[in-house]
């Protein structure tokens, strides 16, 4: 903590030009606000992507006109083909894994709130955290050309003189092999399928380029939290988002360097005429591949799920810190079982890298390590639980006050439960016999990851938007998208699981092929106009978000009588957050309610004369010992 | 709001349960000597999981009903947390979940973690973009010699088959897989091109055909009838009618069938083929 006893030392003066305050800004709140914006952009593709998709299930055929204009050769007519949807359901993965739940959650909101909630003046490395920003976006650049390069001729004709596998315009709007890319699906070129071309290399280069930009993020979010603590933030008295925060930084740090190295080595497949993931004798579309040989399909499947499993805690341990935060907050009591709560962090982390073979089960994998990767699945249920209980515990006896952030964080409670317990069926290696590949895995990633995660975020957006500009969201605004959402979700999302038990496969562009799926229609039909209506009532939260921005009501400092450092100073916060004051800590973060205190919360930077009522902090058991640390 | 709140997640969480309880989409009937056993493992979890969601649920509807702000209320409660109640619920939890996870694993041991038992017929099932070849042994039960190189869709030698190799001349190659009833079957699972997946929902059975393993399976089907078999791996444009059926078949029939040169099997399948029906769903 050297660093904040001489803060000059990290200090740099507020840049003047347009250029340097808002584009290539080293302020992390500026790149906060940045990720942000880059996710409420790519959110809007992935959206449009799944009700097009919705569409074609439910309306096989319908007519489309502005398809017909943007995507001749993929919606021929405006109907679109079987391929094109593929690359839909290729393209909404990606997108959405990436460029939303790993760059809102982390990039933004951690970017922005982590330094000013630890008491430092910006990240560690300003320039690094720039960087990763921009490599991000460059990253979503690739993937949007990737759309273009498949889907319009003209493009597609550029990027083909790239070379033999970089032929494109083949009509899709990307690769058709999912998010996960399996070889040698993804691995053959062109040969195995429309968008397979310069679709999959686009794709590997975004993803590659996405891989670099959250390794420098990560680096800087761990070297910021445990150099940069100001004066008595210790580790015990910091908010469960920086540790959500942290732990996540721990996570990419470890999974994304196995993800690049496997799409480098998927590249070189296809360019370079390596074998790493393509076996010899393969016989594809009439004729035999060529000059491939001793290469494992499997291999790719370890390395994408090394890094793919962690994935998932990346994108919700961010709302997992964020609820607990924002539960606390409006509950007017302090996190039960802080240090359990910590401890479950680290757990569901660390478990997290030794699960992912559940994804392989039927792989073709050794069936005795299906049996390993099951047992300790299950146990990852163990620390969910223990998150979900304290959750409950905190709202036991509380005083709650539902604002629209409170709304959306209980909601991600619920939703956590709804999505996570499914995991305890799917984990099974007996169950996932039936349910592999299912609507019933759709269903529970997407409530768990996809779902709550997002809930996580909304919640934050309206917790923390009066901070970030200063103004306060309209409530009433507020409240309309979080019912119609909440119930729109569920509707989505459980009849996925009835889909699941009729054996309805995943990736389907039709299920007019089967008989076993014609009692599916109506949930099919139910699921569609669900979707649309949720996804509408978004408009809803993006006229909020902007129009708060400037005609919102003017919030305070501390507009939801907080705790944590960001509360202590302007909204929205200088420069340099605490304008060279360097703040002093003094309590735990989640001070509520203590008895004798004047006010029915202590700020962190109280001094301990004024608020009595912490000495009781010690004594009422789990997290105070914390606090008092 | 709290009210509403909590009243909203209870109504949610009788809709779900509903959905499970109702019995409207269920599994399809079982088929093999093992489904049964998944079922009641799928039975005992899904009780479990619905208590378990029940209970969270009800919990937090009402936590939210009970503990909203009103304003001649006290303060809040402080606390921060019970050391007693955490070492329970992680205890709890721990004992149900691994227990649960350990039962999980009773069906895919049996399968799974033991060669097929001895008597089983051997069927190769050679999956394609966007087709299934099925190879039978013929008379002499030995497959013929099979190589990459002598693939040739257009003179329809799907699986690369060696006429040269006197093994080979009785051996069938059709579209359809037929099974015996009652009488274990071993699969040997392969791929020409991507990776593919077996999956007939009836059989409880799921398996990834991948390019480059030969991976062996085995199961038994215990009920007579015809059912679809599906691709459950994306394979490319056309997966979603990557479609063949299973017949299960009388030993008489079956044993009738296979001894056949591969014309005759292909007419004699097709008049089985025509005599069974799909299951009404």
């Amino acid at each position: 903590m050297a660093e904040a006893t001489h803060p000059e030392v990290h200090r740099h003066p507020a840049p003047t030009g347009f250029i340097r305050k808002y584009i290539f800004s080293l302020d992390h709140k500026v790149i906060g606000i940045q990720y942000i914006l880059l996710a409420l952009s790519a959110v809007v593709v992935g959206m449009i992507m799944s009700v097009l998709m919705r569409v074609n299930l439910s309306w096989p055929g319908t007519h489309l006109k502005i398809m017909e204009t943007l995507f001749p050769q993929g919606a021929p007519g405006g109907v679109m083909t079987p391929e094109f949807y593929l690359s839909l359901v290729t393209m909404h993965g990606t997108i959405m894994v990436f460029f939303v739940l790993t760059t809102a959650p982390q990039g933004g909101f951690g970017n922005y709130f982590l330094p000013i909630q630890i008491g430092a003046d910006d990240m560690a490395f300003p320039v690094l955290n720039m960087m990763s920003f921009w490599v991000t976006f460059v990253g979503f650049l690739v993937l949007l050309l990737a759309i273009f390069a498949e889907g319009n001729a003209t493009v597609g004709g550029w990027i083909s003189k790239l070379g033999e596998s970089f032929a494109g315009g083949s009509g899709t709007v990307g690769p058709i092999g999912g998010w996960t890319g399996y070889p040698p699906l993804s691995a053959l070129g062109k040969i195995a399928g429309p968008g397979q071309g310069a679709g999959v290399n686009l794709w590997i280069i975004s993803i590659a380029i996405f891989c670099v930009g959250s390794l420098l993020g990560a680096l800087n979010f761990i070297t910021t939290l445990l150099n940069m603590r100001t004066r008595g933030m210790s580790l015990m008295r910091m908010p469960l988002t920086c540790w959500a925060w942290f732990t996540t930084a721990i996570l990419a740090l470890l999974s994304f360097p196995v993800l690049l190295g496997g799409g480098i080595l998927l590249l070189l497949d296809r360019i370079a005429g390596t074998s790493f993931f393509i076996p010899g004798g393969l016989y594809v579309s009439g004729s035999t591949v060529p000059l491939h040989n001793g290469g494992s399909p499997l291999l790719w499947q370890h390395l994408f799920w090394f890094f793919g499993h962690p994935e998932v805690y990346i994108a919700i341990l961010p709302g997992m810190g964020a609820t607990s935060h924002i539960l606390s907050t409006f509950a007017r009591k302090p996190v039960f079982g802080y240090r359990a709560m910590v401890f479950a962090i680290f757990a569901i982390g660390g478990l997290g890298f030794f699960v992912w073979g559940h994804h392989m089960f039927i792989s073709g994998m050794s069936p005795y390590s299906a049996v390993a990767f099951s047992i300790l699945t299950l146990s990852i249920g163990v620390p969910s639980a223990i998150k979900t209980f304290n959750w409950l515990g905190t709202l036991w006896g509380a005083k709650i006050r539902f604002t629209t952030p409170m709304l959306f964080a209980i909601g991600f409670v619920s939703l956590f439960v709804a999505g996570g317990i499914t995991g305890l069926v799917l984990g099974q290696t007996s169950l996932d016999f039936f349910f592999h590949d299912t609507y019933f895995v759709t269903a529970h990633f997407h409530l768990v990851m996809g779902v709550a995660s997002i809930f996580g975020m909304f919640a934050a957006t309206y917790f923390w938007f009066p901070k970030m500009f200063g103004r306060m969201m309209n409530e009433s605004l507020g409240k309309f998208h979080f019912w119609i959402t909440f119930l729109g979700v569920y509707a989505i999302f459980v009849p996925f699981h009835a889909m699941g038990l009729l054996g309805m496969p995943r990736r389907y562009a039709s299920f007019g092929e089967y008989e076993f799926l014609k009692n599916s229609h109506s949930l099919v039909l139910f699921v569609t106009i669900a979707a649309i209506i949720t996804v509408a009532v978004q408009v809803v939260f993006y006229f909020n978000f902007f129009w708060s921005m400037f005609k919102g009501k003017v919030a305070g400092d501390n507009p939801w009588e907080a705790t944590t450092l960001e509360w202590t100073i302007p909204s929205p916060p200088p420069h340099d957050n605490f304008a060279g004051v360097v703040p002093v800590v003094y309590h735990g973060a989640y001070e509520f309610s203590v008895p004798g205190a004047p006010n029915d919360f202590i700020m962190q930077t109280e001094p301990e004369g004024v608020a009595l009522g912490a000495e009781l902090g010690g004594a009422s058991g789990n997290g105070g010992n914390g606090h008092k640390a | 709001m709290g009210r509403l709140l909590g009243i909203a997640i209870w109504l949610i969480t009788i809709a779900s349960v509903w959905m499970f309880l109702s019995g409207k989409w269920w599994f399809p009937a079982s088929i093999s000597e093992h489904g049964p056993r998944v079922d009641s493992q799928f039975t005992i979890t899904i009780i479990v999981v619905g208590i378990a969601f029940t209970a969270a649920q009800v919990g937090l509807g009402w936590v939210v009903f009970k503990f909203r702000d009103n304003a001649d209320k006290q303060r809040a409660t402080y606390s921060h947390g019970n050391n007693r109640l955490e070492v329970i619920w992680t205890v709890v939890t721990a004992v149900i979940f691994i227990s649960l996870a350990i039962m999980g694993q009773r069906v895919w041991a049996s399968l799974h973690l033991h060669s097929a038992p001895p008597g089983s017929y051997q069927i190769e099932v050679v999956a394609q973009q966007f087709s299934w070849n099925f190879h039978y042994p013929g008379k002499d039960n030995v497959f013929g010699k099979t190589d990459p190189n002598l693939i040739d869709d257009s003179s329809l030698n799907f699986v690369g088959l060696d006429d040269s190799d006197p093994n080979a001349k009785d051996d069938s190659v059709v579209s359809t897989l037929a099974v015996p009833v009652n009488r274990p079957v071993e699969l040997i699972l392969r791929s020409k091109d991507v990776t593919h997946s077996f999956f007939v929902p009836q059989l409880r059975f799921k398996q990834d055909l991948v390019p480059g393993m030969g991976i062996h399976v085995h199961f038994t089907a215990t009920k007579i009838g015809k059912y679809e078999l599906a691709c459950a791996e994306l394979c490319g444009m056309n997966h979603y009618k990557m479609k063949s059926y299973m017949l299960v078949l009388p030993q008489n029939e079956f044993d009738e069938l296979v001894a056949l040169p591969q014309d005759k099997f292909q007419t004699k399948k097709d008049e089985l083929f025509n005599k069974y029906q799909l299951p009404t769903y």
